[in-house]
């Protein structure tokens, strides 16, 4: 008996002890994510605010819960029928249940007074330098600059990580599963507004170190803001169930230099205006074909099959709307289905880019038009 | 004498048409362990595709079918059931009532389960595949986004709905007309107590439930945008509907579970339960503050400020009542004469799992914070703590401490403890990691990770594993015992225990409390 109940207190104190130990070894090991068994301070200063709120409420319950298991497994210990004690018949106590609903209620209080201090930090919007609209989309993100000097830029961010990693048949990269082909870039010591929504279903942006994270919400606007004082590459992952590829649409924020930034979103815009020029031209099949893989393959491939062969979405290959009338064609990529999960990829894609992938899906899986479509042909349709 | 006295009919007629409250609570609890062990093999693949980074056994479509599947199976089909189960069988007992208040429909309520979970079963095998939102299903997700068998789900749940509305009006209606002549309200079990106010949250909330998912009908099939912004409604509407259910929902669960340990924790110290009159105050506390606390779940919608304080405010003091129920099962055990069988082993499990769960709920009530747990691992882990650690572990407790009674044998006490050990040790192998990824920033239900959260992945894999298999030994134990186990005759089986349900022959006859016992005026509650 004595052994049970030395045993039965050690294993339901480890989970406490455990925690403990690790979290102190964890604050040790920081420098390295691997194994991180605790939330990070991060970049900003409301980040250390929610983190050092944590570690009180954390330390709080760690004491409460030492108390209380102390009483428990000096209980177990001592009051065993084994050691030959009579039980006692107490049954209440008006004084101590009265002081252990009082004494409670005011250590909640105490946790209250810096969560609400906290939460107000949180939700002071005020003097924001920059704004960025943030858009989820089934499964990647959009970010467009909304000031002054962000005039035009806006892109999409989507995940990088290739299938062959994911499907183990390559080694997998040090930033597997949060990496993007376009991280968002925002200064350093700026204090930054996210306006947060969602195209389809709601996504939530999160970013541990930024100490961000909002609901993308259809048909709503969230606001939230960060602050990053220390330059760095930062990343987050989609929070909130949004469909098949959920675990696939990772977050990377570049916090950069003021001056960098200033180059970056330079040549963010020259490039849009190189978009601008192309949607003038005229392409030959070759080129809208070569273009088109690679559109088909980030936009439309996790849904529609890597080789046209449906999935989530229906086969392009033999499809009668791919092999059908080139307006019904155009019609669906820009428009989309309504009430199904074709979304409408006429404010996702450039008019270069929603050429080149209707071009693509026609002469591509079999499918063997022969005709093809130009960026003004797009540009006509959108009007009418 | 025949006709007075009748034991069962015979054969499969028995189990289909009876009304019998003993019989109706063996298939409650069968039906719940069947759907414990399917919802327990979805957790199983679940785990086994986490095992390690990268995608190896299903993809990521199926997995999400499994995360809803599992949350639906679990709460709807396991834990759930299971407690009716037990007030069908206990509740009658403990109050000195011949048979629950409305036997035909309590045979009703029951049956028309096992058909609502085939279907939700069959959504598996449906083009587009099962439900795959989770177990929240929220809008536009589980709507416009949902395959064709969000219809089947959408019905699905109505059933359960209506099921439990019945379960819970028996209940009602039992404990208020039904108590033997002496046994008032402040003398009944605890269990009773905790089910009579769960039964009420139930006839409250199973409503809001179907009125959410009828209005997804709508949105699905009728033209509707209940939850469509395009269509001038609100998908935030839903999450609101659903956690005006869902939290309600979750002190369901768990009340009965306190209940059980109320009644197992004073048998086994042989002492009688500490403040069983703050007992009741507190639980009834914790079903009125469910209702105005939904929104902590919704931390991160957008909610205006004055919100934000107002949810997290009340869900804070949550942990008034939760702390007085924890001090009470401590103060009864102080000064006791303690042994630990295994029902009282997995008391104590309950007790210091549920504590920590019920710690991380208060760490996840602060609304600041929350922006860093919300959606993490670390709700996950809090969730199952409360959940599997609260609910399953009582349950199980619950099982090992009546089973004589029910069937006039004794389980086999080593293979017990076996049991207990190594569901503890599982589950706490699984689900501890998790809250160090969760913190770490790993969200949850994704079929994927990155690199740096491989090892706690893989630890809570085996965990899960190890607290898997443990449910065969239970299994196998448990049909031991009905089969083979050691015949026991003694009213009594536990020395400490209290109550009217220990009065009765053991095994207990098919028709207990013909006539109403005396109930001892003075000796009160158990």
């Amino acid at each position: 008996m004595f052994l049970r109940a030395k045993r039965l207190g050690a294993l339901a104190l480890g989970p406490v002890l455990m925690l403990v130990g690790l979290l102190c070894a964890g604050t040790a090991a920081a420098a390295s994510k691997v194994n991180e068994v605790n939330m990070s301070p991060g970049a900003t200063s409301v980040g250390q605010s929610i983190f050092d709120l944590h570690m009180t409420i954390f330390w709080i319950c760690v004491i409460i819960g030492v108390l209380v298991f102390g009483v428990m497994f000096y209980s177990i210990y001592y009051h065993r029928k084994s050691r030959g004690v009579t039980p006692a018949t107490f049954h209440e106590s008006t004084k101590v249940e009265i002081a252990w609903t009082v004494v409670p209620f005011f250590i909640l209080v105490a946790m209250a007074v810096p969560a609400t201090s906290t939460l107000l930090e949180i939700y002071d919007f005020e003097d924001a330098e920059m704004d960025v609209l943030i858009t989820g989309y089934q499964w990647k993100w959009k970010y467009e600059y909304l000031n002054e000097t962000g005039d035009n830029v806006q892109f999409f961010s989507n995940l990088r990580t290739p299938q062959g990693e994911i499907y183990n048949t390559e080694e997998k990269g040090e930033h597997y599963l949060l990496e993007v082909d376009e991280p968002l870039v925002i200064p350093v010591d700026t204090k930054v507004r996210f306006l947060v929504t969602a195209n389809d279903v709601i996504h939530a942006w999160w970013v541990p170190e930024l100490a961000v994270k909002k609901d993308a919400i259809p048909g709503f606007i969230n606001e939230t803001w960060t602050h990053a004082t220390e330059e760095g590459v930062y990343r987050g992952q989609c929070a909130e169930l949004c469909g098949k590829d959920h675990g696939f649409m990772p977050i990377v924020v570049n916090v950069v230099s003021k001056e960098e930034y200033a180059t970056w979103i330079g040549e963010k815009q020259a490039e849009a205006a190189e978009i601008k020029k192309l949607m003038a031209q005229s392409f030959t099949l070759d080129e809208l074909m070569e273009r088109g893989k690679g559109v088909y393959d980030r936009s439309c491939a996790a849904c529609h099959g890597a080789g046209g062969e449906g999935g989530l979405g229906k086969p392009i290959a033999g499809s009668p709307i791919a092999t059908g009338d080139l307006s019904g064609h155009l019609e669906v990529g820009i428009n989309g289905v309504p009430g199904t999960a074709m979304q409408a990829f006429g404010g996702q894609l450039n008019d270069v880019d929603m050429a080149a992938v209707i071009t693509y899906q026609r002469n591509a899986f079999g499918n063997n038009m022969g005709d093809m479509v130009q960026p003004i042909d797009v540009f006509n349709h959108k009007k009418g | 004498m025949g006709d007075h006295h009748h034991g069962p009919a015979k054969g499969l007629s028995r189990w289909l048409f009876t009304t019998n409250h003993k019989d109706i609570g063996t298939m409650y609890l069968w039906f719940s362990f069947a759907m414990f062990i399917l919802g327990g093999s979805f957790a199983m693949i679940i785990r086994a595709e986490l095992f390690q980074p990268g995608m190896q056994l299903v993809d990521p479509l199926f997995f999400n079918q499994m995360t809803t599947l599992h949350g639906l199976v679990m709460v709807f089909g396991a834990i759930m059931p299971s407690f009716v189960g037990l007030a069908n069988w206990m509740i009658p007992m403990m109050i000195g009532a011949p048979d629950m208040a409305l036997p035909r429909m309590n045979n009703w309520s029951f049956w028309i389960l096992p058909p609502a979970f085939l279907l939700l079963a069959s959504t598996l095998f449906m083009e587009g595949g099962a439900p795959q939102a989770g177990w929240t299903f929220y809008a536009p997700l589980s709507t416009t986004y949902a395959p064709p068998s969000v219809t089947i789900f959408i019905f699905c749940i109505h059933v359960l709905g209506i099921s439990s509305i019945m379960g819970s009006i028996n209940i009602i209606a039992t404990v208020m007309n039904l108590r033997a002549p002496g046994m008032t309200y402040m003398k009944m079990p605890l269990f009773v107590w905790t089910w009579l106010i769960t039964a009420f949250l139930l006839v409250a909330v199973m409503p809001v439930l179907a009125g959410a998912v009828t209005m997804m009908l709508m949105d699905v099939h009728f033209g509707t945008s209940f939850f469509s912004a395009a269509g001038g409604g609100d998908p935030v509407l839903f999450q609101h509907v659903f956690w005006f259910f869902g939290h309600p929902e979750v002190y369901i669960i768990i009340l009965p579970a306190f209940g059980v340990v109320s009644q197992i924790i004073p048998a086994f110290s042989r002492k009688p339960l500490f403040g069983y009159d703050s007992m009741v105050y507190a639980t009834a506390s914790i079903a009125f503050l469910s209702f105005i606390v939904w929104a902590h779940h919704m931390y991160t919608v957008g909610m205006p400020i004055a919100g934000e304080l107002f949810f997290m405010y009340a869900t804070m003091l949550i942990a008034v009542p939760t702390g007085v129920k924890v001090f009470n099962w401590i103060s009864t055990m102080w000064r006791g004469a303690l042994t630990f069988e295994t029902p009282m082993l997995f008391s104590l499990g309950f007790l210091v799992l549920f504590t920590i769960g019920g710690f991380t709920g208060l760490m996840l009530s602060i609304a600041p914070a929350d922006f860093q747990y919300h959606d993490s691992y670390f709700v996950v882990a809090h969730f199952h703590y409360v959940m599997v650690a609260g609910a399953v572990f009582s349950m199980t407790a619950a099982v090992y401490y009546w089973l004589p009674k029910w069937c006039g044998r004794m389980y086999n006490e080593t293979m017990g403890k076996t049991h207990f050990w190594i569901s503890f040790i599982g589950f706490n192998l699984t689900f501890f990691p998790q809250h160090f990824v969760g913190l770490a920033g790993m969200p949850r239900r994704i079929p994927d990770y990155a690199l740096q959260f491989t090892d706690f992945n893989m630890m809570s894999s085996i965990g899960a594993f190890i607290y898997g298999s443990s449910q065969i030994l239970f299994l196998y134990n448990v049909i031991a015992t009905i089969v083979a186990g050691k015949p026991t005759s003694d009213e009594k089986v536990w020395d400490g225990a209290e109550g009217l349900e220990w009065t009765v022959p053991t095994p207990a006859p098919y028709h207990t409390f013909e006539t109403p016992p005396k109930i001892d005026p003075v000796h009160a509650h158990s």
